[in-house]
């Protein structure tokens, strides 16, 4: 039986090579997706392990639980600590590190690093053990610096250059004196990295005299754990903590580990649909190619192999194709691992240098699901193949499978689907996370009512194409009678396009939703011009402010100043603001009392009024981070949003207590409005800043869109793979029809049909296939999408179902033209078919 | 010979023609001759049948004047159409336009009723069919009752009558049968033949059939022997037993050469 089935594997190559294919690109993505995030993985904890090389005891500041009703900041290390640490018994030397954010220019003035990447530090010394240079000397003084190699090369800049640079807000244009080489992560990964000396740092970063972490190097012979002992006898334990390098590096392994799980797992979520789309198609390749061969199976069965060798043998040439496929996929996902490093890497991601890492799991897993999922797939054909009666082999004609009723189908879809409806609308009334599980149960419930429901939705949507087709005259006629001809097989087709574009369709429903009602949550409450901000969502100095106020043109300003406070025993983040000012600057709703802030009156959002019982004219007491406390009064209560929120008071009462002020934000009102000379002004004002951003309205929008694109064009590019699985599946579907109906064919050709019409009958039954796929898809990720989206609305206020009407145009486009490119080869097929053969009766 | 007037009136007029036809297959020492020089006529309103043992090159040679296979050389004409020079395009339409055809099996599509069927070559060019004419063949065919039937859900006797019914609809000049009665039991083979035959008594029809069956071979006008790709006899006014009798001196002479 073996050989039998080895020959049939062989025998039916270009169709077989469809059911690999589909296969191989389930497992190229499973197995892509594990080597991808082993590699990555693997290289940080290289990597993180050699950046703890120069350290072997850290000690940082102890975050210890603030208590009682004082707030603060935690205390930096001093400069005392340092000393005592150097001197600790087995400690060779001690560094002390300060650390920031510090945007740097290129060369035309725009930021180096995306802004999250953009980090600064200090030079220890005049030879820093940490940071080895390759050109020029330490930086010393307030207007020197030096960078790292990587960054240098990439903008261009040489020992000598001066440079635009800032860290809250002003702007700074040290020279470079040298350059370094660092094993940092983020510098690997496109970041730039910016070293001053250490008082410099510490002035710069608000650090004045203090560190945030001290690194002891231990002398030879004592080892970590003992320096560790010897650091803790030393400096107090209330207020600092020490932590071996070794453990460093293993928190951040593991840090780092938890961090690639979640990316795994969701690129695996993306691999499982693969594979669940290239099950359909394998199943339904099995079932054509039994139901080719079902005089030869006949014939063996007449010749007296049971029904159990029967099933074997389809079983083994599925074991032979999923073989083939899972190696393949395994050659091709090591591929698609590498490519999708460089890729990311290629997108200013973190993603340092190492060896691809392809492990025995790996190669398990990928070799396991190949042959599992096609296996299974192949396990009814399989059973039906032993089901053909000896007898068919005598008969002249093929013996048609048993059509069995689609009726227990039919019922059994309905009430999935049913079930599935009900669930997730019952899902929508719940709130928030309460209805995420049953609504995710809902919706599989729905996509398998739907799957089972397919033939009998193909018959009524196709026929509402049919006034379409009659314009292709014979041709389409005959298409959409051949679409209909087999349900099941449609259905089967029809299904692997349908889920692809559900997880499309549904997506972008519910980003487009969500990126119109954050995009009204911050523009629509914000009466400014504009919007002033650090580009890392970094605060900025108080400076800014001013200067944007003495600015030509400009009316009013108020910051958005953060600070931290305690009210009735819980931490409470205070927004101070320009209390003569915000009620120009802002938009918001008033529910209660009026919007006047100043002296001891403040303004509450809803949610914080109701948590602490507040209305209009409510007092109470705040402690503010200086230990002193206030007695507050509630003027207005407003309709918070996501952006703005909290109790906002005057900064004029907040300012005093605070030791270091430093704004989230600063919103601008001009005389002008906002216009691109109004931009320019305030740019120039704030000396055209690198690490700032300026903007309108417009602006904000904008970048909200463009957010929500790149997430979407990932999710398009990880959804494709259901998408080209499917293709093959149209394509498997369309050759096996054309080979069942060749005879048909030769007489369509022989009474007078042309090579054009066939050729266009076989392209408009794929597109009348795939379209029906295409708007059940479409269908129904948009009822996925608005469910989801009411959901969401029950956390959101503003949120809003945006149905991205052009979007699905193209969607549905899209689903055409699969249709078109997978009838391209089996269209030809049947026009070249040989009419002679095909019209010999047998 | 029982000819109509109608059909006297033409008997000079020929409806197809094979010249000189030679189909070869293949090359050097594995060539095969399928058609050797094969020139015959096919006159109009006669109704003609190709007999001949297996192998003997009858379907090859309906296949080529029908403009199903191309040939070596020689020529064929279907009125006062030269095949030779046909692309396939041409061909295509030639067929569609002039020629009508009935196969052994799988004639009719399954998804069509059996009236689509039979309009089938003129919905192909796109034309409307001659409603009188349609009422007249589906009549004389006797299929009234059975237009909005399914192929499977006719007798194969019925199917074959569609298959006429379709191949007279469109008025071809020439009808080719390939075996059209194989796959029927003698009854229903019995009518298709009566059929074919009153189409070119009455209708004026042109028919061109292959066969092996001395019987069907006896609804004919006119026999045309073929063996060995060469028309060795020709026998006009057939009976079931002279054709027989024909047949039976190949097989001796196959035996003894």
């Amino acid at each position: 039986m073996f050989r039998t089935a080895l020959r049939n594997v062989l025998a039916h190559k270009a169709r077989l090579l469809m059911t690999v294919l589909a296969v191989m690109l389930g497992v190229a993505f499973v197995s892509g997706t594990l080597v991808f995030t082993n590699t990555i993985s693997d290289a940080y904890q290289q990597s993180s392990a050699k950046g703890f090389d120069q350290v072997d005891v850290a000690v940082r500041p102890e975050s210890g639980e603030d208590t009682g009703d004082t707030v603060g900041r935690t205390p930096d290390l001093t400069e005392a600590q340092l000393r005592t640490s150097a001197k600790v018994p087995g400690a060779a030397s001690a560094i002390g590190v300060v650390d920031g954010f510090t945007a740097l220019a290129d060369k035309d003035g725009k930021l180096i690093g995306g802004g999250f990447q953009s980090q600064g530090g200090n030079y220890w010394g005049t030879d820093d053990p940490r940071y080895p240079l390759k050109e020029g000397r330490a930086p010393h003084g307030a207007r020197e610096v030096a960078i790292d190699s990587q960054t240098a090369r990439r903008a261009g800049y040489a020992v000598g250059d001066t440079v635009r640079m800032s860290v809250d807000g002003p702007v700074l244009e040290p020279r470079i004196t040298g350059v370094f080489t660092t094993d940092d992560g983020n510098v690997a990964a496109g970041g730039s990295l910016a070293l001053f000396d250490t008082p410099t740092a510490q002035k710069l970063f608000g650090k004045a005299g203090t560190y945030d972490e001290i690194d002891v190097k231990a002398a030879p012979g004592t080892s970590q754990t003992a320096l560790k002992a010897a650091l803790d006898r030393a400096l107090p334990r209330a207020t600092t903590e020490t932590t071996t390098g070794e453990r460093l590096a293993d928190d951040q392994a593991e840090l780092i580990s938890s961090q690639m799980s979640g990316l795994k797992q969701g690129l695996l979520v993306f691999a499982g649909i693969a594979l669940f789309v290239s099950t359909f198609i394998i199943a339904n390749t099995f079932t054509m190619l039994v139901a080719q061969r079902t005089k030869e199976l006949a014939l063996l069965r007449a010749v007296g192999a049971s029904r159990r060798q029967v099933t074997r043998s389809v079983l083994i040439e599925a074991f032979v194709v999923g073989t083939v496929a899972g190696v393949s996929g395994l050659v091709a996902g090591i591929g698609i691992g590498a490519g999708l490093r460089s890729l990311m890497g290629g997108l200013g991601a973190t993603v340092p240098d190492g060896p691809l890492v392809v492990s025995p799991g790996t190669v398990a897993t990928a070799l396991v699901v190949g042959v599992f999922v096609t296996m299974l797939a192949a396990w009814l054909p399989g059973r039906r193949a032993a089901k053909i009666p000896p007898v068919a082999a005598m008969s002249s004609v093929h013996a048609k499978a048993t059509t069995k009723s689609l009726v227990l189908r039919n019922t059994l879809g309905a009430l999935f689907s049913a079930a599935g409806v009900t669930v997730v609308l019952y899902a929508t009334t719940l709130s928030g996370s309460d209805g995420q599980a049953p609504m995710g149960f809902g919706a599989v419930l729905l996509i398998i009512g739907v799957f089972i429901l397919t033939p009998l939705l193909s018959r009524p949507l196709i026929a509402a194409a049919a006034p379409l087709l009659r314009a292709f005259g014979v041709s389409g006629r005959l298409a959409r009678q051949n679409s209909v001809r087999n349900p099941r097989r449609t259905a089967a087709t029809a299904s692997a396009l349908m889920i692809g574009l559900t997880l499309i369709t549904g997506m972008t429903v519910m980003a487009g939703s969500l990126q119109k009602s954050i995009d009204k949550m911050a523009s629509a409450a914000i009466r400014a011009d504009y919007v002033v901000s650090m580009a890392n969502g970094n605060e900025l100095s108080p400076g800014v402010e001013r200067k944007l106020k003495d600015t030509d043109g400009v009316t009013t300003t108020s910051p958005l100043r953060n600070a931290p406070s305690r009210i009735d025993g819980r931490t409470e983040y205070l927004t101070g603001v320009n209390g003569s000012a915000i009620g120009d600057l802002t938009d918001l709703k008033v529910d209660d009392g009026s919007f006047t802030v100043g002296g001891d009156r403040v303004v509450v959002d809803q949610d914080t009024a109701d948590s602490h019982g507040w209305k209009a004219g409510s007092a109470f007491t705040v402690h503010y981070e200086d230990g002193k406390a206030q007695r507050l009064t509630v003027a207005g209560v407003y309709e918070g949003n996501e952006l703005i929120q909290g109790i906002m008071l005057d900064t004029a009462a907040l300012t005093p207590h605070q030791s270091d002020p430093a704004d989230m934000q600063v919103m601008v009102k001009t005389s002008g409005g906002a216009s691109g000379a109004t931009k320019d002004r305030l740019e120039k004002a704030l000396g055209s800043n690198p690490a700032i951003r300026v903007q309108s309205k417009e602006d904000l929008s904008e970048e909200i869109a463009q957010m929500f694109t790149l997430m979407l064009n990932m999710l398009y590019g990880l959804l494709a793979m259901a998408v080209i699985v499917a293709v093959l599946g149209v394509i498997n579907t369309l050759a096996m029809s054309v080979f069942e109906r060749s005879q048909e064919i030769g007489m369509l050709r022989a009474i007078g049909l042309e090579r054009r019409s066939v050729k266009r009958m076989v392209r408009l039954e794929s597109l009348v296939i795939s379209l029906f796929g295409g708007v059940l898809g479409i269908g129904l990720g948009v009822f996925f999408g608005w469910a989801a989206g009411e959901l969401l609305g029950t956390r959101m206020a503003t949120y809003e179902l945006v149905l991205p009407w052009a979007r699905m145009a193209a969607f549905l486009a899209l689903a055409a033209a699969v249709g078109v490119l997978a009838a391209l080869w089996p269209a030809r097929r049947a026009a070249r078919l040989n009419m002679l053969q095909a019209i010999k009766a047998e | 010979m029982t000819t109509s007037p109608l059909a006297a009136s033409r008997t000079t007029a020929v409806a197809a023609r094979a010249t000189e036809l030679s189909k070869i297959y293949g090359q050097g020492e594995t060539q095969v001759v399928a058609l050797d020089r094969v020139s015959v006529d096919f006159h109009q309103a006669e109704f003609t049948a190709i007999m001949g043992p297996s192998g003997s090159g009858k379907s090859t040679l309906m296949h080529c004047v029908a403009g199903l296979d191309t040939f070596s050389s020689g020529s064929v004409r279907i009125g006062d159409t030269e095949l030779g020079s046909l692309k396939d395009k041409q061909l295509t339409r030639l067929r569609r336009d002039k020629i009508g055809f009935i196969f052994q099996a799988f004639n009719l599509l399954p998804t069509l009723t059996a009236l689509e069927n039979i309009t089938l070559p003129m919905d192909i060019a796109g034309r409307k069919p001659d409603r009188q004419w349609l009422d007249t063949v589906i009549e004389m065919v006797g299929l009234s009752g059975r237009l909005g039937h399914r192929p499977a859900q006719l007798s194969g006797g019925q199917q074959q009558r569609v298959a006429v019914a379709r191949a007279l609809a469109s008025r071809p000049d020439i009808i080719f049968g390939d075996e059209p009665t194989g796959n029927l039991d003698s009854r229903s083979g019995a009518e298709v033949l009566g059929f074919l035959r009153n189409s070119v008594r009455e209708l004026g029809q042109t028919v061109v059939m292959v066969t092996h069956d001395p019987v069907a071979a006896a609804y004919a006008d006119r026999v045309v022997f073929l063996a060995d790709g060469r028309i060795v006899d020709e026998m006009n006014a057939p009976t079931a037993d002279s054709v027989l009798d024909r047949m039976k001196r190949f097989d001796t002479k196959g035996r003894t050469s």
